[in-house]
């Protein structure tokens, strides 16, 4: 109805609007408030803890979640203390997560924006180069890049980025060739705003929205992938940890030692469960058109 | 004419095809509630032809919107609205969808969206009668065909079997009045049917109402911004308001003797393809309220010339007689 | 003396196949004020949209000042964009949702005029907000904020703030109610500085007819009449224009001095005789025309020899003074 939609925005404009609106959603501010807890402790948690993840501690293998050692949250295997490494390990996936979904953004963003916007033989052809991208396996990709390049870390961030702007592109420019059609698109150029300018100003604004949600929900995606590259041994290696590695490990172990496997796994199953509620929430808060 | 006699709608007259009695709609919203129809009584006889006329938030079309039970899960209604006798809003679904669609049926806007694209012209007609009258698909179908030839659409058995899309915005408006005949209505509600059409499209709409009118004789409500479409047809007609009806007079007394200064306005805002041509188009200053900024004062105070301070503390009631009422404490005299 | 705006030669647009714009020609000058009317599939909008290049058309010339803007490079096009401005129907539409209002009239500024300050943008914006009738304290708001109204009027703020020298207004009060109708074209005479042309599209005659000048009138793409706006009203040539004032609906207390009726029959109520593609009596007609021949000749009840293929292969041209000429 018109009546709230004309309510004077009070400070903050538009952004200021979808945060109060966010705040309103119970359960998008519990979402945060668990992703918010969790970046904390991971990293200042290890401030607490006598231990550190690479010690190995021959009394306690295979110990116990418990007091015994200080370990909260048990012990591996080679007697690591399952709480540090762990929080170390979520640190890593984190770290990858955000840094491969800024690159896609960035990438996916100029590169659909443009497409969407040109349209026409340019449009064409950088939709077919996607589509050639999309094609090649992920994995081989991934293994092919590894053996050039050895295993690192960067590596990891490059291939993850590399593949998670596709999607990104996609969808950035069906956003755009919609809004292409709009009216206010028409009157900026009648005003005389160069190609440049429109795509900056007005179209990457206007489609903003569903893709910082649709960024917000790869971050899961992108984590999950991580996990099963470094389960599978292709990411990150010892004694480097990252939730995949740490997974990996307990399935192996499940069922002597099943907490080596719900340490971890817990974790990531709060992280994702809580960056796809954060997202829901931010898709309803961005979306002007009220409910 | 300050008195607050009420208008002859609050007696229980069985013999109104529709008679509605204080209904108010309103919208909840996070932000609280929005007023869209305010507390509105009125009265359409059988075979009556009835304009409500008004400008965008007036509330005319959700009053009808009540009625037919299409308005949205926020809305709020309260009031009655009875319909030969039989309160619509407390009926069921069930009980509701005997009778919408057959006794009660309504004519909307924008003819590219009211039909459904997937289905034939054939089929969504003879559901009609199928569902309602319980016919066989075939006597149905024949039946549609000879109603599409009622309402004049040009080779009517080819078009049974083409979709909406296949047709214009004047033919498929004229298949919407013949699926709301179908079933021999008491009362048919055309909400803004030419609005989307062109002018001269309009012109053979407009005559196809009163055609139709003269056939069937059921009751018509003609719903609309434009109080020229509404004269050619309309035995009677009320002007709405930001939620209040201000005017429900014989269409003949309305034009000659308007007595609501809105209804004045309105009347002088229209521009004409005949008469002098004017330097400046008149105009009425201001905005209409938005809904939701009802209070208890005259709704039009705000932009009235000739508002005094009663206009502004206390809601005028319609009052006056049959032929003309008017709710307004300082009415226009002839 | 040659104060000639803009001169249209030959226009067409194709959408795919089909032509929407066929033919047109017309001049503009300074200081006038042209309406276009016609109904829905007449080109009308189109039309305007050609001239402005938001879109090619497939071939014609459109002399703004002397050039014409379908043969210039991209960036002076853009030059002279500085002097031909469009306000359009959808008055919430044409606003970005995502910038204020400020900005959205600033940014003609912006690109224009690199030179000025921060400063003085901001006060050219407040002192044309104050122009259109709204205060400059609206200027931090967004569109989603305003009625429709105020909208048009935000866009009328947009495209006034170079002034320009021809404004094209595309039905821009079709989508308000009739007491606000009156108070955009009002506000349209005013801002009509001297000199500065208006060509305004509309589907509504009588807003039409209290306004301009000088009247075109279209239908399926061609221009079947030009007139002096009292000239057409009083006396309407064409048998299309007879029908499109014929079909206005009257209200009672108006002195009813309507366009004589087409002898015999009114032509709008539809008892012309049709052929085959028509879709319904008086409606616009299918749309697979033959690019020769008079646009109106399926409708109209004054066409001799009605079959399609053989109607008058010759477009009758517009006369040059006021209005053309037809065959008894």
């Amino acid at each position: 109805m018109a009546g709230s939609a004309r309510e004077t925005l009070r400070v903050g404009g538009l952004a200021g609007e979808a945060v109060r609106r966010l705040r309103s959603n119970p359960a998008a501010v519990a979402a945060v408030a668990a992703l918010c807890a969790i970046v904390v402790l991971t990293w200042l948690g290890p401030w607490f803890s006598p231990n550190n993840s690479q010690t190995l501690d021959w009394l306690h293998i295979a110990a116990r979640p418990g007091m015994q050692g200080s370990h909260w949250f048990g012990t591996d295997r080679l007697g690591r203390d399952l709480f540090v490494r762990t929080l170390a390990g979520t640190r890593v996936s984190i770290a990858i997560g955000l840094a491969a979904s800024v690159i896609s953004l960035l990438v996916g963003v100029s590169y659909g924006a443009i497409a969407g916007y040109i349209g026409g033989r340019t449009d064409h052809l950088m939709m077919r180069l996607i589509e050639i991208l999309s094609g090649l396996p992920l994995i081989f990709f991934v293994i092919f890049l590894t053996v050039i390049f050895g295993r690192t870390e960067y590596l990891l961030f490059f291939a993850i980025g590399a593949v998670g702007w596709l999607t990104m592109a996609r969808i950035v420019r069906g956003q755009t060739l919609s809004i292409r059609q709009r009216e206010f698109i028409e009157a900026a150029i009648a005003s005389g705003s160069s190609t440049g300018r429109i795509i900056v100003r007005h179209v990457v604004p206007n489609v903003i929205g569903p893709v910082i949600v649709y960024a917000t929900l790869t971050v899961p995606q992108i984590i999950l992938f991580e996990s099963f590259l470094s389960f599978l041994g292709l990411g990150i290696q010892e004694p480097g940890a990252s939730l995949g590695t740490l997974i990996a490990e307990g399935a192996a172990e499940m069922e002597a030692a099943p907490w080596i496997l719900l340490v971890p796994g817990s974790v990531l199953a709060l992280l994702l469960l809580s960056l796809n509620i954060f997202g829901d929430g931010l898709r309803d808060a961005l979306d002007v058109k009220d409910g | 004419m300050a008195c607050a006699t009420r208008s002859t709608s609050r007696t229980a007259d069985m013999t109104a095809t529709l008679s509605v009695d204080r209904l108010r709609v309103s919208f909840s919203h996070r932000t609280g509630s929005i007023d869209a129809v305010d507390r509105v009584s009125l009265e359409i006889a059988p075979s009556e032809c009835v304009g409500i006329v008004g400008e965008s938030g007036s509330g005319k079309t959700q009053i009808f919107m009540a009625a037919m039970g299409l308005l949205p899960r926020n809305a709020q209604v309260s009031g009655s609205v009875r319909f030969e006798g039989n309160e619509l809003l407390a009926l069921d679904a069930p009980a509701l969808n005997r009778v919408r669609g057959s006794k009660l049926t309504m004519i909307f806007q924008d003819p590219m969206t009211s039909l459904t694209p997937h289905l034939k012209i054939g089929t969504q007609l003879a559901e009609v009668m199928v569902a309602h009258l319980g016919v066989s698909w075939k006597d149905a179908r024949s039946f549609a065909g000879r109603m599409l030839e009622r309402v004049h659409v040009p080779e009517p058995q080819r078009r049974l079997n083409q979709y909406p899309h296949e047709l214009s915005g004047g033919m498929r408006q004229r298949v919407m009045i013949a699926m709301s005949l179908l079933c021999e209505p008491s009362l048919v509600i055309a909400d803004e049917p030419t609005t989307a059409l062109d002018v001269t499209i309009q012109a053979q709409i407009i005559e196809l109402l009163r055609a139709v009118r003269g056939e069937f004789g059921m009751a018509l409500v003609l719903i609309s911004h434009d109080l020229a479409v509404v004269a050619g047809l309309a035995d009677r007609i009320l002007v709405m308001y930001a939620g209040n009806v201000v005017e429900n007079s014989i269409a003949a007394e309305l034009f000659r003797h308007p007595r609501h200064p809105y209804t004045a306005e309105l009347l002088k805002c229209m521009p004409s393809v005949s008469g002098p041509r004017l330097a400046r188009l008149p105009t009425l200053a201001g905005q209409p309220p938005r809904p939701g900024e009802l209070l208890e004062a005259c709704p039009f105070a705000p932009r009235c010339s000739r508002a005094a301070d009663r206009c502004r503390i206390e809601r005028p009631q319609l009052s006056g007689s049959p032929a003309s009422q008017v709710a307004c404490h300082f009415p226009l005299t002839a | 003396m040659n104060n000639t705006l803009l001169r249209v030669r030959d226009l067409r647009v194709d959408f795919g196949a089909h032509a929407v714009v066929r033919g047109v020609n017309f001049d503009l000058s300074a200081g006038e004020t042209v309406g276009l009317v016609g109904e829905s599939g007449s080109g009308k909008s189109t039309l305007a949209r050609a001239i402005l290049r938001l879109l090619q058309p497939a071939q014609g010339s459109v002399e703004f000042l002397g050039l014409d803007l379908l043969k210039c490079p991209p960036a002076a096009l853009r030059a002279q964009r500085r002097g031909l401005q469009i306000v359009f129907q959808d008055p919430l539409a044409s606003l970005d949702p995502r910038m204020t209002v400020g900005e959205t009239i600033a940014e003609p500024l912006k690109v224009f005029e690199p030179g000025l300050s921060a400063g003085a943008r901001r006060q050219k914006v407040g002192d044309m907000l104050q122009r259109v009738g709204l205060s400059s304290e609206m200027s931090g708001r967004y569109p989603h904020e305003f009625s429709g109204g105020q909208c048009q009027r935000i866009g009328i703020a947009r495209a006034m703030i170079l002034s320009p020298k021809l404004l094209i207004c595309d039905e821009i009060v079709s989508s308000l109610d009739v007491s606000i109708q009156g108070q955009i074209v009002n506000l349209l005479l005013d801002l009509q500085d001297a000199g500065m042309a208006v060509l305004f599209i509309s589907h509504n005659l009588a807003v039409v007819r209290h306004l301009c000048h000088r009247v075109l009138v279209m239908y399926l793409g061609k221009l079947v009449e030009i007139a002096p706006c009292d000239a057409l009203f009083a006396s309407p040539v064409h048998p299309y224009t007879r029908a499109l004032l014929a079909a206005v609906p009257h209200m009672p207390h108006a002195a009813v001095a309507a366009a004589p009726a087409a002898p015999g029959e009114p032509a709008a109520s539809g008892e012309v005789d049709t052929p085959g593609e028509v879709d319904a009596p008086g409606e616009v007609a299918a749309l697979d025309l033959t690019a020769s021949g008079c646009a109106f000749r399926d409708l109209c009840p004054y066409a001799r020899d009605r079959r399609p293929a053989a109607v008058r292969s010759r477009s009758r041209p517009l006369g040059r003074l006021p209005s053309f000429a037809r065959d008894a």
